[in-house]
């Protein structure tokens, strides 16, 4: 059936791959018919999806090391898109993203136009000349165009602060979602999910987490996407709810208006007897709820931080060419647009189909005794998802007495809707397959970072190949179980975390990496001096403001990157012109990645 | 002037065309929320800000990065320094 070389057989093997997947996803229809248990089929989805994943890991084990770090720079165009859309989509795109828009409308979609405006900034600055660099990893360029170990060391360092709080969200939402559908503790799941993860990368190193990757895209943007357009059908809202829910959004306007949204307010005692995490709608749906800056700071401190973060950077090392790196990024956001442009979508039908009298699936307005008594109300409030209180005494459910946590909105939306349980069970596939995908690039992006800038080109630059690989793989276990028991501890949410990652990787790295290439006087004591410097402000600037600092330009602990990144600007433009500019090599090399062609900087083999 | 320099020239040029829409589409236009909102300009009926944000923005970038790449290619083309297939 496959004759020939992997690559050139990789459209029919993802198709053939994603026939499968809707041919179990219709087995697993037709065994709820016939009486299957919605237990039963949360697992079957979460366990099969995780064994394929992992058998993909070992089919693509190596004992190379430019397949380990790099996957053999082979991975055609788009399918480098696919992997990137994947390992950038994590638990908080898929799980978080759609409840943030649901409660915080206009203001919280800044985070939508920051995390696909900052590919611009990718393709534009930095993936196609890195990749003519022709780096394993990002310190690793720091390393070479600024020479000396004190630039690679401090890159190494910003690399794994920012990765390390991202990854731990990560893992602690593979570990939420492993504990809902296989009914297990969640300090254990946060294993069990951890254990996934490593199946993965291990044995196959970047070439594994490619091809894992592609697969857990395609079943996460379909758990995605199905939903969305089956609710919307269903409720009549439109064939292609992308184009066609404008009636819904003004419809929503005016039930705010109608149930008095802004107007009646809980008292505080109220608000107490609501379990932790859960909110109710205080903000309007569609109109801008937000002062400008607000909106745009934390709009640029996600699309520089998205331009800095290693584990995305890094994928666009493994494509053939500088100029499949340049296209690739395209595709990379054509499959992010798909989930994110859906988003906003999936609040909608949500918030509707909990507000409209007119549907039956409306609550609002009904008997308080009467929603207590659905179903699926009781299940999400088993579940410490969701609550209702008749606080004014008069036994109906007024909009201000509904909460609901922000994951409910796209874990328990198609069952409120009335879908089948067979797409929940999808749901939660996906919602893996997102968290997996991210955790298992930002897990290997430390770890080669470790391995190869500071064991291999610092501690010991003789070391042989399998060495190498075997130090790589004991520091990616090692890795993992940090994180894991990190997030085992649940000291910040998902959401939170993620927003921190890309401002610390912003605070130290992004302008050392962008006028690496595009400033030729950048030396090294500027580049060590803008990440140290930055990544110190950025941390300092957080610590302030999160033990009750004012702060200042209404900078927030959600924007502290444009703190760091300021300073870190400045510091290197400064340290640079105070000291000796870079050697005629440094320059030459500078000059050679601004041309696509000729031979990469770093050999294929370094 | 030398080829290298030249195609630099162009390259640059290039990024500076590319930011500036970015710029626009990315922060220019939030500076006018509660202008996009009372905008009679509606597409799909949606308020324009609402649109903008949930796709209006995001398809432009999608848009602006093949556009990106096509013009670059063109310029490593005119100055010789695309790639070799094989490469």
């Amino acid at each position: 059936m496959f004759k020939g070389k992997f690559i050139d057989n990789l459209p029919k093997i993802y198709g053939t791959y994603t026939g499968g997947f809707l041919v179990f996803i219709i087995l697993m229809a037709i065994a709820e018919q016939a009486g299957m248990s919605a237990k039963l089929i949360g697992i079957f989805f979460v366990a099969f999806t995780v064994l394929i994943y992992a058998l993909i890991g070992w089919l693509s084990r190596t004992l190379q090391v430019d397949a380990y770090y790099v996957a053999g720079r082979q991975v055609p165009t788009v399918f480098n898109g696919m992997a990137t859309a994947a390992d950038w989509m994590s638990g908080a795109s898929f799980v978080a993203m759609a409840g943030g828009i649901y409660f915080k409308g206009y203001g919280y979609m800044a985070l939508l136009v920051g995390w696909t405006g900052g590919y611009v900034l990718v393709a534009s600055l930095l993936a196609p000349y890195l990749r003519k660099f022709g780096c394993y990893t990002v310190p690793d360029f720091i390393g070479t165009r600024y020479g000396g170990n004190a630039a690679r060391l401090s890159a190494v360092l910003v690399l794994t602060v920012a990765s390390f709080t991202y990854v731990t969200a990560q893992i602690n939402a593979t570990g939420t979602i492993a504990s809902v559908a296989l009914d297990i503790p969640f300090n254990i799941a946060v294993y069990v999910g951890l254990l996934s993860i490593l199946m993965c990368s291990l044995l196959g190193g970047m070439r594994a987490v490619t091809w894992t990757q592609v697969a857990q895209y395609i079943v996460l943007i379909i758990a995605y996407l199905l939903p969305v357009f089956w609710i919307s059908n269903k409720m009549g809202a439109g064939v292609f709810p992308h184009f066609m829910l404008a009636d819904e959004v003004a419809r929503i306007a005016e039930l705010e208006s109608q149930f008095g949204l802004g107007t009646v307010k809980n008292s505080a005692a109220d608000l107490a007897t609501v379990p932790k995490g859960l909110a109710g709608i205080t903000k309007a749906h569609s109109e801008v709820n937000t002062t400008p800056w607000k909106f745009i700071s934390l709009a640029v401190c996600m699309m520089a931080g998205t331009a800095s973060l290693p584990h995305v950077m890094m994928r666009y090392f493994t494509t053939p060419s500088v100029k499949s790196a340049r296209r690739s990024v395209g595709w990379s956001l054509f499959f992010i647009f798909l989930l994110y442009s859906s988003a906003p979508m999936l609040a909608t039908l949500s918030k509707l189909s909990l507000m409209d009298p007119n549907l039956a699936t409306g609550i609002i307005g009904k008997s308080i005794a009467d929603v207590q008594a659905l179903d699926w109300y009781q299940n999400w409030n088993q579940a410490n998802l969701m609550f209702v209180s008749d606080f004014n005494g008069n036994g109906t459910l007024e909009l201000n007495e509904f909460f609901m946590g922000g994951k409910a909105v796209v874990l328990a939306t198609p069952e409120i809707a009335g879908l089948p349980y067979v797409i929940s069970g999808l749901v939660a596939a996906g919602g893996m397959a997102a968290a997996m995908s991210t955790a298992d690039g930002l897990v290997l992006a430390i770890a080669n970072a470790l391995s190869h800038d500071l064991y291999y080109k610092i501690i010991d630059p003789k070391a042989e190949t399998a060495k190498r690989l075997i130090v790589a793989r004991v520091l990616l276990v090692i890795i993992g179980f940090a994180g894991a028991t990190i997030a085992a501890l649940e000291i910040q949410g998902i959401l939170g975390s993620v927003i921190w990652a890309f401002d610390f990787a912003m605070s130290g790295l992004f302008f050392p990496l962008v006028l690496g290439v595009w400033w030729k006087r950048a030396n090294a004591q500027g580049a060590v001096a803008g990440m140290l410097l930055g990544l110190a402000s950025g941390t300092a600037y957080l610590i302030w403001v999160r033990n009750g600092g004012a702060g200042f330009w209404g900078v927030t602990q959600l924007t502290f990157g444009i703190v760091g990144s300021l300073v870190s600007l400045v510091s290197m433009i400064v340290v640079s012109l105070i000291t000796k500019a870079p050697d005629a090599a440094t320059q030459r090399m500078v000059d050679e990645v601004r041309i696509p062609s000729g031979k990469t900087v770093l050999g294929k083999q370094h | 002037m030398s080829k290298q320099q030249q195609h630099w020239e162009k390259t640059r040029g290039l990024l500076f065309i590319t930011l500036a829409i970015w710029f626009v589409f990315s922060i220019g236009i939030f500076f006018f929320g509660a202008e996009m909102e009372a905008s009679s300009f509606r597409p799909l009926g949606y308020p324009l800000s609402y649109y903008m944000t949930c796709q209006g923005s995001l398809g432009i970038f999608v848009i602006l990065i093949f556009w990106f790449a096509g013009r670059q290619e063109k310029i490593d083309e005119e100055f010789g320094f695309t790639e070799r297939e094989d490469d």
